[in-house]
């Protein structure tokens, strides 16, 4: 058995665990319209959250997305109320502008050899104070097309709604899987997170990948953005705040190793699912407090954090003995 | 010939690192490559894989010039490398990591089915039936040996370069890589050999060519060679320019204080006995990778004891760790001063009170004025050459540096000094000074252990020398056994008649 892999197994086992402990006290949790929801309410988290995950896979990080998603909004709200722009092209336009801030600091992640931490707080600044140019106070969106946007939905059996943002997030899975695991580029992110110099020895192209992983990522948080700006119906300077950690914390939860080469895009999938789940109980539970979420997040970000080491101290002691 | 070097010289600031330099690789050979530190091996073979652009010479690969500029451009060539280190990733399958940049895709996505029967084909053709889906990690080091070696051929398929491959694998482990190699010999491959171990050396290889200080002393058949004619023109020194050893004082070998019974580590070092007595100095000897290094870490506590226990007059030691080491009263000056040994940032005060700060604890700063006191008087007593107490170390020569390092030991006054070839690129004068110095510390009744490759030195200073070889002691040379020409035939043959094997 591959060790890589538990801490996706540990994953889904707790959200089944979790799935059933809700269960067994409030029946009624398990029903698609509850499933509809989580994916609607968390579809903006689940597609940055994709985005962020190829980043950590690389050994990086970027801290700009929940900026981003927020100067998406705004941009998106200002540029409808202004131009008279029908909503298509305009998301258009802010996925090229995402995409290319992203890839920006890519490159200087790569060519400054500068810790992607700095750079991308740097641009989470930068995308923030651009939305606050934009627009202080939160702009309502009221075109016609956006209601179409939120209209849209199958009803499942059971009268859940599968609603197109939720659909979409779905797909952003789909497509992040194809591109981590079937793709050389995403072999060459795990092989930088592996290790850069030996990625380098086996021929991986170093700038380039880290530049198109970061572009992803902004191409992801830009899209969160649109999500996000159907979801509220309005473009607002101060949404999204920290929803870069938050994102951060469903991948590790998700099971990927947070210095880098070992995770599985689906785990995030269950991470952003197992958040919203813990949500979903505290507001049928009706009696605790919402900061019960942060709590309990925060206690299995660190059972995560602890049996990674674990795993590799497994590995390595199995290394240590086979090697002797 | 498969592979033809004519006259390669690669030149540093300041040393030849490759003076005219040629060397033949045919096809269907395995040619060891050997010399002792800075003799150039490494500088010949980053000229071979591009990560160096030689100065002067000509590289011919069947018979065309090359030059490669990267290894990626090497590879590409034909010369295929795999380090001692294995340079493959542990995060990704095996699959993954052998087919890497060359997968089988369709509709433009990698097709794991087809990669998997593609790394299952390759590995068989190298006697390895594993799961290919597994991590490599998961594997043990010979397996991710091997992997990294069916890549560099199946990229590569001309030339093989191992840059000792085998330092971190046991006796089967080397067996199974070396089977490896014979069946890629005998499929025409041009291999080049890097190792420490002669026995490997003989075992495998077919010619060998040694090198010393960048350049080229002799390419000849393995077979007829005598271990005694490789170890004397790998140190360069012939053997009966005997110079006598002056022995000195401790003739009659002093009452031991320190006592190791069995230390040792699995993959570091064989355990071994040792016990050292009150200004005495021991001498270790051997060839580079012998295992010299690892016994010092050993007694100080880098690297923890597996067997054996260490033990003083009073009672038994514990050497878990370099803390410990040094409060049981041990000091060692490390083989790499700029890296291991000085902190170059902080001026020659702070670096000679280092250690003594460390013992009184961070809480209890020692005044300034004992600081300036120690360290001038250091300065002034082992004669470091330089501007002031608060000139950062880093801009001292090496001597000087070696120097400081040596002060902070003394100034905490250890009883027991470990020296990691304490002369190491040092100039002439003060590498007499500071074989004075050992012979001073010696005298007020400080041990100490000194490890060094040149053999003049080591007669020179050592009241009894322990010879390494292939990572274990096998001989000791005591009083008048201690001879250049003893200890040149103890590496070399290991069992000297009269020599205490160990």
């Amino acid at each position: 058995m591959n060790t890589r892999a538990l801490p996706l197994y540990a994953t889904i086992v707790i959200f089944l665990l979790a799935c059933a402990l809700a269960w067994t006290q409030f029946p009624n949790i398990l029903s698609t319209r509850v499933f509809g929801n989580l994916l609607t309410d968390n579809a903006y988290l689940g597609i940055v959250a994709v985005g962020m995950t190829l980043v950590i896979l690389s050994g990086g990080i970027d801290l700009s997305v929940g900026a981003v998603i927020a100067f998406s909004g705004v941009f998106i709200a200002v540029m409808l109320r202004d131009t008279g722009l029908h909503p298509l092209p305009v998301f258009a336009l802010l996925l090229l502008l995402t995409g290319a801030f992203g890839a920006g600091m890519g490159f200087l992640i790569d060519r400054l050899a500068m810790p992607a931490f700095i750079v991308t707080l740097a641009g989470m600044f930068l995308a923030r104070g651009a939305a606050y140019m934009l627009s202080i106070p939160s702009v309502p969106i009221t075109h016609p097309f956006y209601q179409t946007l939120q209209g849209a939905y199958v009803l499942m059996p059971g009268k859940g709604r599968l609603t197109l943002i939720g659909v979409l997030m779905v797909a952003v899975v789909g497509l992040g899987m194809a591109l981590a695991h079937r793709t050389r580029f995403g072999t060459s992110v795990y092989a930088l997170g592996g290790g850069e110099q030996t990625a380098r020895l086996m021929g991986v192209n170093q700038g380039r990948t880290t530049v198109l992983v970061y572009a992803f990522s902004g191409l992801m948080a830009g899209l969160s953005g649109i999500v996000f700006s159907v979801y509220t119906g309005s473009g607002y300077a101060l949404a999204a705040v920290g929803t870069e950690l938050t994102a951060i914390a469903a991948v590790v939860i998700g099971g990927t190793l947070l210095s880098g080469g070992a995770g599985y895009v689906f785990g995030t999938l269950v991470g952003v699912m197992t958040m919203g789940l813990i949500q979903t109980y505290l507001v049928f539970d009706g009696s605790l407090s919402s900061w019960w979420t942060k709590i309990v997040i925060g206690l299995l970000l660190l059972a995560f954090i602890l049996l990674q080491k674990g795993l590799l101290r497994l590995s390595r002691g199995r290394l240590a003995g086979g090697g002797a | 010939m498969l592979l033809s070097i004519r006259s390669l010289t690669k030149v540093f600031p300041g040393t030849r690192a490759l003076d005219d330099v040629d060397l033949d690789i045919a096809a269907g050979e395995v040619h060891a490559l050997l010399g002792e530190n800075g003799a150039g091996k490494s500088t010949l073979i980053k000229c071979l894989t591009g990560a160096y652009r030689r100065d002067a010479g000509t590289i011919t690969l069947e018979g065309a010039a090359i030059d490669p500029r990267s290894t990626r451009e090497a590879q590409e060539l034909g010369i295929g490398t795999v380090y001692q280190e294995v340079n493959l990733l542990p995060n990704l399958t095996v699959a993954q990591n052998l087919m890497f940049g060359r997968e089988p895709r369709r509709f433009g996505m990698i097709d794991p089915r087809a990669t998997r029967v593609q790394a299952r084909e390759t590995l068989a053709r190298y006697g390895l039936t594993i799961d290919v889906d597994r991590d490599l990690g998961s594997f043990s080091v010979a397996i991710q040996q091997i992997v990294a070696i069916a890549r560099a051929v199946e990229i590569s398929g001309k030339v093989l370069i191992l840059d000792e491959p085998t330092a971190s694998l046991d006796a089967a482990e080397v067996a199974m890589v070396f089977d490896v190699v014979r069946s890629l010999r005998d499929r025409g491959m041009g291999i080049v050999f890097v190792s420490h171990f002669l026995d490997q050396v003989f075992d495998l290889t077919d010619r060998v060519t040694i090198l010393r200080n960048g350049r080229k002393i002799v390419t000849t058949p393995t077979k007829g060679l005598s271990r005694m004619t490789l170890v004397e023109h790998m140190l360069g020194r012939a053997l009966d320019e005997a110079t006598h050893a002056p022995a000195g004082a401790a003739a009659s070998a002093p009452e031991p204080v320190l006592y190791f019974d069995g230390t040792g580590r699995a993959g570091a070092i064989a355990p071994f006995d040792l016990s050292i007595g009150a200004g005495e100095v021991v001498g270790l000897a051997g060839l580079l990778g012998s295992g010299r290094t690892e016994t010092a870490e050993l007694l100080f506590g880098v690297r923890p004891l597996q067997t054996g226990s260490a033990r003083d007059t009073q009672g038994p030691l514990d050497l878990r760790s370099p803390r410990a080491a040094i409060r049981a009263g041990f000091g060692f000056a490390p083989e790499d001063r700029k890296t291991d040994g000085i902190v170059a940032d902080l001026t020659i005060r702070e670096n000679i009170i280092l250690g003594l700060q460390a013992r009184r604890g961070w809480a209890r700063p020692m005044p300034r004025a004992q600081q300036n006191r120690l360290a001038d008087d250091y300065i002034r007593r082992l004669d470091i050459r330089t501007s002031g107490r608060e000139q950062p170390i880093g801009q001292l020569s090496g001597g000087n540096q070696q120097k400081a390092v040596l002060a902070r030991w003394l100034a905490m006054n250890p009883r027991f000094l470990i020296l990691d070839e304490p002369t190491r690129g040092i100039d002439v004068g003060a590498h007499a000074e500071i074989l004075r110095l050992i012979a001073e510390l010696t005298r007020q009744g400080m041990a100490v252990l000194i490890i060094s490759s040149e053999i003049d030195e080591m007669v020179a200073v050592a009241d009894r020398v322990i010879v390494l070889r292939d990572r274990a002691h096998v001989a000791e040379l005591t009083g008048d056994q201690v001879s250049g020409d003893a200890i040149m035939r103890a590496i070399a043959e290991g069992d000297l008649p009269g020599g205490v094997a160990a």
